[in-house]
């Protein structure tokens, strides 16, 4: 810099880790859920289009999706964010302990819900290359399965980076506090899917 | 036939496909609708009610000193009422890229007086006599029942294919392959022989006539008028 | 909650480790503070540190030279259709061959050159402008430039390969479809478009984030420079319009590939569907590449006309304004396919109500060059030519949101000749008088500028030539996408006189890139600020070192350099021998966080070849998207694993 220069404030004590919207990556998180979400809305949106097309939705002479399957994803997945809740505070207080008992927790959840979704691909009662409805419906289900994918496998990484040393950083429990963020998106996505696959061809 | 044209609505139904105008008359009585290809003929000063259909993809209706276009969407019927104002010629062309030859998709339009329409109308619902002469007999036989009829129809005659343009009074068009050349024996020749070096992708194939065979068939189609 | 004691010990050995890190200011400042940074901020050498870096500058250069890549050949396309289209019944280029061509060129123009050449220009410029150290997550920049190549190798391998696509930029369904589209040129199509959209998303992020959590202290929203404003806007414009196509191009696949009927009416599906979800998209698009556009022309008229842009808020809310108008206006694209009339008459409001805000801006620099005293170097040329061309583009595009004249014009070259007078006055003439501004910064020498002057009239001129008869064709009926053109419909010579043009076009264009790689070597060198310009990026170097600023710099008005004569204000206390940067307050651009750089890393590079093989295998088997999980994943979390496990005093991201 070659210009003359004035000295003015020294940010040595400023910190390098923030929680919440001072975090730069949790401005990173956000603009990713804006991005799934409108990719969901325009889905959601050809969903309505194409059933404006319909006769019947579902149409004539198929059955809409078993509730079974669908309704206990959903009720697991409720009951995951009480986990969730837990390691977001346990990270704001540095609760590392209870961050590497609670997220394995989390992980088995999700195989379970992997396990349930794989019954409801089975029970929707359609295959996707019968009409547009059963192509929309699955997939609105298969979107959903690639973002609770992602997140899973973004947790299964964090948790092992948590069980070492570093899990005492600041940044790394920012990060947990934003994957616990992330993983309050991926069941707020799923409850209008829900309705829209399982109760809407219902009524 | 006049009768049902002044006190009904004039509705001609219109289906695009790649790459030709597919046009039919409708009319109460079934015996007077009439299907033609490529060319539309209207009476001036009538609204005419034109339906679009398409069998294949999308495509645009558009005859621009007529009215403005108006897509044409496999699994939708739209509409447009026109009421041409002027006699006379009008070149319509498809308006929507619907593949490799959409640039060749052209129709004639004739905006005539409504006693020319009228006669028209009649001489095209007349199914031609059978060819006189030899040349043009032998023409009839291969058309008729060789390769051409299971695409196209001719009234009055075996061949009733449905796939391609109707032929049947194919002569007493202005133009050939929708628009692509003038009609004329020198064209038919080269349309017949060898459709695509003319207008390559169309999908009627070159069969690779022997020249006998051509001079037949060409001697037919003329009589076609 | 009690932290075990150990780690107690440790938090407090590391605080006293702290404390003796090295850290900026009047201590250690000057040539030694800049070989230190030098020292930390540098890359590897060699190849492999050619695919790690995470310097915004290096991604930013070669996005602006990838993109600038497509653009020849974009315009060769073009050169090739003007030659067919030189004369009726032309027998030059096939049917097949033109379809080709002319689907290659819109997609090339719209994907792989618009959209990149602004994200890149963006990534280089805005954080020198803003007054930091590098963009935020400099990681996913770099893959999303290796994704963005991979997408146009795909694309332009398959067109030399000889199975492009052909079924235009737009791709209309059912035509795109299974049925009428037989084998994988469709399928190239979509999956490219999923590659640049991937990749655009992420610098959208990566661009928003910079904008809002890295501006020098005391810039805040009020005081931040106007490109700021557009890419801010244009990012998250691509935030909400991408995702749409991205959607489509995935349905397409999905019903060419595994059998869905997203499209297909047969099976109540809908052709229509698929323009909807495009057209989402589509018509944002061009406001994402016209509004950075506008943001260059803030920054040249400022700079050359020696005062700040006339009625800053009024810039702003027009660009706001703009933004959000854009995604109300994409059903002006479907006039013709008759849905109700009452739905159409929102449309056309809307798309004339755009014309306002945009209108506003113009009015605004107008002002600006009223009351200031223009110096008329190149880059102001170029503005000069953005107006009069992009106002006539505008005033076609007023007339085409009207119904009834749409209904004669749509699918014409009426509308060719509209939007390129948009897209190449609204975007290109900004751009290549940008590429001039900032050249000095970039490559430390000044383009000619005499020559730049002839090939600005040349292009100028040039493109006058070549786009105006289009109007005229058009008028006359004749429609786009077409091959060849019957004689005697009065068509020969506006199609005559556009190749003319062309030409001409193309030539400017070729001078214009014999200057810049001449000048690399043969230019006058550059100072830090040869234009006396007054944003923070001319405060440094020509070219930046990798670590932009010595010490960051504080900005205490909209003018920065021209308003602190007696000495920058500038911050300290950054650390030296680690990358670190600062991390300030949304609106108040107020000092909140110093945030660790990331190191340079083969991650990203290795994870963009996985995806692009994901991708590129879907296009034969949807067991790839399963298959390829893997690889993908594994190759993410290497990217984020650290190098080494161990806990420093101030956190290091390697």
């Amino acid at each position: 810099m070659n210009r003359p220069l004035r000295f003015t404030d020294d940010l040595a004590d400023l910190p390098t880790h923030r929680f919440g919207p001072s975090s730069l990556t949790w401005w990173g998180v956000v603009a990713f859920m804006v991005i799934e979400g409108v990719a969901f809305a325009m889905a959601i949106a050809a969903y309505f289009f194409l059933m404006g097309h319909e006769q019947g939705w579902p149409p004539e002479g198929r059955q809409p999706p078993a509730l079974l399957a669908g309704t206990l994803f959903t009720i697991l997945m409720l009951l995951s964010e009480i986990p969730n809740s837990m390691v977001k505070r346990a990270a704001h207080e540095r609760n590392v302990a209870a961050i590497r008992v609670l997220m394995p927790i989390l992980i088995l959840i999700g195989i379970v819900l992997f396990v349930i979704r794989g019954f409801e691909f089975n029970s929707l009662n359609c295959r996707w290359t019968d009409d547009a409805y059963s192509s929309i419906i699955w997939a609105l289900l298969l979107l959903h399965t690639a973002h609770i994918l992602t997140d899973w496998i973004d947790t299964l990484v964090l948790w092992l980076l948590m069980r070492t040393e570093l899990g005492y950083e600041g940044r790394k429990l920012v990060d947990t506090d934003e994957n616990a963020l992330y993983w309050r998106f991926v069941w707020l996505t799923w409850l209008p899917i829900y309705l829209l696959i399982y109760w809407v061809p219902r009524l | 036939m006049a009768q049902a044209a002044r006190s009904e609505k004039l509705s001609i139904v219109v289906t695009a496909n790649q790459w030709w105008w597919d046009v039919e008359y409708q009319s109460a009585d079934p015996s007077k609708t009439l299907r033609t290809a490529n060319e539309l003929h209207l009476p001036v000063g009538v609204p005419v009610r034109i339906q679009l259909k398409s069998s294949d993809v999308i495509h645009s209706f558009w005859v621009p000193n007529l009215a403005g276009k108006q897509d044409l969407i496999p699994g939708r019927t739209s509409d447009v009422t026109i009421t041409p104002e002027k006699i006379g010629l009008y070149r319509g062309q498809c308006a929507e890229f619907c593949g490799v030859q959409h640039a060749r998709m052209a129709l004639n339009v004739q905006v005539e007086s409504y006693a020319d329409f009228v006669n028209w109308w009649e001489r095209q619902l007349v199914p031609p006599k059978p060819p006189a002469n030899a040349l043009a007999a032998a023409g009839y036989a291969y058309v008729t029942s060789g390769p051409c009829s299971v695409c196209h129809t001719i009234s009055g005659t075996p061949a009733q294919g449905r796939v391609g343009p109707d032929l049947t009074h194919l002569a007493s068009r202005r133009s050939l392959a929708a628009g692509t050349l003038p009609m004329g024996k020198g064209n038919l020749y080269g349309w017949v022989a060898d459709p695509q070096s003319i207008k390559p992708g169309n999908r009627m194939p070159t069969i690779g006539l022997e020249p006998d065979q051509l001079h037949a068939v060409v001697a037919y189609l003329e009589t076609l008028k | 909650m009690t932290v075990p004691a150990h780690v107690r010990e440790e938090d407090e050995r590391l605080a006293r480790e702290r404390k003796k890190l090295a850290r900026d200011g009047s201590k250690l400042k000057g040539a030694r503070l800049e070989a230190r940074l030098d020292k930390s901020w540098a890359r590897p050498p060699g190849i492999i540190g050619w695919i790690s870096t995470v310097d915004h500058k290096e991604i930013g250069r070669r996005y602006i030279v990838t993109a600038l890549i497509f653009l020849a050949l974009g315009g060769a396309l073009a050169l090739a259709m003007r030659m067919q289209l030189a004369r009726p019944d032309s027998a030059l280029i096939g049917a097949a061959r033109y379809n080709e061509l002319f689907t290659m060129h819109g997609t090339t123009m719209m994907f792989l050159f618009a959209v990149p050449v602004m994200q890149g220009v963006a990534l280089y410029v805005l954080p020198l402008m803003l007054g930091t150290r590098n963009c935020s997550f400099p990681r996913l920049a770099a893959f999303s430039y290796f994704t963005y190549l991979f997408g146009g190798l795909l694309l332009w391998g398959a067109f030399f390969l000889n199975i492009g696509p052909d079924v235009g930029w737009f791709a209309y369904t059912p035509l795109s479809g299974p049925e009428y589209s037989p084998g994988k040129r469709a399928d190239i199509w979509a999956q490219m478009v999923t590659f640049t959209e991937v990749a655009a998303l992420a610098v959208a992020v990566v661009i928003v984030c910079t904008i809002l959590k890295q501006r020098a202290p005391g810039m805040t929203l009020a005081r931040m420079p106007l490109f700021a404003w557009a890419m801010l806007v244009t990012g998250i414009m691509i935030i909400f319009s991408m995702p749409s196509v991205a959607l489509a191009s995935a349905m397409l696949i999905s019903d060419r590939l595994v059998g869905t009927h997203f499209f297909n009416h047969f099976e109540h599906g809908d052709a229509l569907l698929w323009q909807h979800l495009f057209w989402f998209f589509g018509h944002p698009e061009v406001y994402i590449i016209f509004l950075p556009a506008t943001g260059f022309v803030s920054v040249i008229v400022e700079a050359f006309c020696r005062r700040p842009v006339f009625a800053y808020p009024v810039v702003v809310l027009a660009l706001v304004a703009t933004g959000i108008l854009a995604f109300g206006l994409w059903v002006h694209h479907m006039f013709t396919t008759g849905l109700p009339r009452v739905g159409y008459s929102f449309y056309t409001a809307a798309s004339m109500t755009v014309a306002i805000p945009t209108g506003l801006q113009i009015f605004c620099w107008l002002a600006t060059m009223w009351d200031g005293r223009p110096r008329l170097e190149v880059p102001m040329l170029y503005v000069i030519g953005f107006i009069v061309t992009f106002v006539i583009g505008g005033l076609t595009g007023v007339m085409i949101a009207s119904v009834p004249l749409d209904l004669q014009l749509h699918d014409t070259y009426f509308i060719v000749a509209h939007f390129h007078y948009v897209l190449i006055g609204g975007a290109v003439f900004p751009l290549l008088g940008a590429i001039v501004y900032w050249y000095p910064k970039i490559t430390g020498r000044m383009m000619n500028p005499t020559l730049g002057k002839i090939q600005f009239w040349m292009i100028f001129l040039g493109f006058q030539l070549a786009f105006f008869p289009m109007h005229l064709s058009g008028l006359l009926g004749m429609p786009r996408r077409v091959y060849t053109y019957p004689a005697g419909l009065g068509l020969e010579l506006p199609n005559l006189l556009s190749t003319l043009g062309s030409l001409v076009v193309g030539a400017a264009v070729v001078l214009f890139v014999v200057n810049g790689l001449v000048s690399l070597f043969r230019g006058a060198i550059a100072p830090d600020d040869p234009w006396k310009a007054p944003s923070l990026e001319w405060a440094t170097r020509s070219p930046p070192p990798p670590y932009n600023f010595a010490h960051i710099p504080v900005a205490e008005s909209r003018t920065p350099l021209w308003d602190q004569p007696d000495g920058l204000p500038v911050v300290t206390g950054l650390r030296v021998d680690e990358k670190e940067l600062l991390v300030t307050t949304v609106v108040a651009a107020a000092p909140d966080m110093r945030e660790p750089v990331p190191h340079a890393s083969p991650w990203p590079f290795i994870a963009a070849v996985a995806v692009a093989i994901v991708f590129i295998a879907t296009i034969f088997s949807p067991w790839a998207l399963a298959m390829g999980i893997v690889p993908a994943a594994i190759a993410l979390a290497a990217w984020f694993w650290p190098k080494e496990i161990k806990r420093e005093p101030e956190p290091v991201i390697t």
